[in-house]
């Protein structure tokens, strides 16, 4: 069964969807992303669907879940990358995903989960002096 | 198929010319002719190419949508769609083929012997006529339709213009009343550019939107959402008073939604948020 890799960088995780989401993908993504983010103790999880070109209600649902269930285990996490026409799709099907972050690319998305990470004081620095 | 009579098919496919002259006169008392809006010359081409192409296919029968009729149904199309170009009204346009009666009807006057024979063939001409007739009108009207069409169309693509104030700050200056349709291919555009141009801050300014009502208000809350979903923020301005007090007697929510009054105080603002800062050049 194919599965979502999580990359891990540093105290960030990076999820990037490639491919189009059905029902039993987002599911395990799902599952995957919440242990990762338990096992690593992520402070931030940076989610790409740049690559994503169709979503329906479920998967719309889905990464507004994902971004809540990473807040609850203390983890900021931004959603990059969406396409105007999946914008549009989210919007008319009433999804407008309040409390998710988002950024127009991964550069802007991490710059914008560190300054979140670092407002919410969560991130361990390693002080060199 | 319903066969012509044969005085309608002798009256109009026997001696064209004579009958075309008389059509023409016809043409000249009444419809485009009288005023000279199309010359002499003109017309009496238009007839006389009708003419063939219905001497012709009324030997076949009177049902004009058949196939035998295909050629007089394609040049009564161009006929009105040239005439509703040139501006005539949907009657003078039909005038053309009405005023054919007339010399129909007294050439079969001349030619019948009884009575009978003269209704039935007037009977058959008026329903021909008729039914040609208003086969003109309905594309004539198709054809404004389409003029009308085209014209909205136009008007779309001329007025969403989606302008780069900054690097990193689009704006969209709106005008027009905002309606699904095209607050539809607006939001389109605008999304479309900022994923182009890699801008942050969208500025939507509605200083040429005359009236908001609920559903213009809730067309901009969906392309605001939109916008942040795909990650940049959106600033509305150019609200002007008597909008705001719109908005506020409708009860639309504009809770989380920037709007500034001008254009000039949201790039101000776009500004300061890109930490950007604008300062008078010092003068010697």
């Amino acid at each position: 069964m194919d599965r979502i890799p999580i990359l891990r960088m540093g105290e960030y995780l990076l999820v990037t969807i490639q491919v189009d989401m059905h029902d039993q993908l987002a599911l395990t993504l799902q599952d995957d992303l919440t242990a990762a983010v338990q096992r690593v103790g992520a402070k931030g999880v940076l989610i790409d669907i740049s690559a994503l070109e169709m979503v329906d209600s479920f998967i719309g649902r889905m990464i507004a879940n994902l971004s809540r269930m990473s807040r609850i285990l203390d983890a900021r996490t931004v959603v990059v990358g969406m396409r105007p026409a999946v914008a549009i799709t989210l919007v008319e099907l009433g999804l407008s995903l309040a409390g998710v972050d988002t950024a127009l690319d991964v550069e802007r998305g991490m710059r914008r989960l560190r300054a979140s990470v670092e407002e919410s004081g969560a991130s361990i620095v390693d002080l060199d002096d | 198929m319903a066969k012509a009579p044969a005085p309608v098919v002798d009256a109009l496919a026997s001696q064209p010319d004579a009958l075309q002259n008389e059509w023409l006169s016809e043409l000249k008392k009444q419809g485009p002719g009288a005023d000279h809006r199309i010359s002499e010359s003109e017309l009496s081409q238009q007839g006389r190419e009708l003419l063939q192409l219905l001497g012709a296919a009324v030997a076949t029968g009177t049902d004009i949508q058949s196939d035998a009729w295909r050629g007089v149904r394609e040049f009564l199309e161009r006929l009105s769609r040239s005439r509703a170009q040139q501006g005539f009204t949907s009657g003078e346009t039909a005038t053309f083929v009405f005023s054919l009666k007339r010399p129909l009807f007294d050439r079969v006057r001349a030619a019948a012997k009884d009575a009978a024979t003269i209704g039935d063939a007037t009977w058959a001409i008026s329903e021909l006529i008729d039914a040609l007739g208003l086969y003109t009108v309905a594309t004539f009207q198709k054809s404004r339709e389409d003029v009308i069409a085209r014209q909205q169309e136009d008007m779309l693509e001329l007025s969403t213009p989606v302008v780069k104030l900054w690097e990193g700050v689009v704006a969209l200056p709106m005008i027009g009343t905002l309606d699904s349709a095209r607050t539809q291919i607006v939001m389109e555009s605008l999304l479309q550019r900022i994923v182009e141009t890699g801008s942050e801050i969208a500025i939507i300014d509605i200083t040429g939107v005359p009236t908001v009502d609920t559903l213009v208000a809730q067309h901009l809350l969906k392309t605001v959402t939109a916008i942040r979903l795909m990650g940049a923020d959106c600033i509305i301005s150019g609200i002007r008073p008597q909008i705001a007090q719109t908005i506020v007697h409708l009860g639309v929510d504009l809770e989380g939604v920037t709007t500034k009054a001008t254009l000039a105080d949201a790039l101000a603002l776009a500004f300061k948020r890109s930490g950007l800062v604008v300062a008078r050049a010092k003068t010697a």
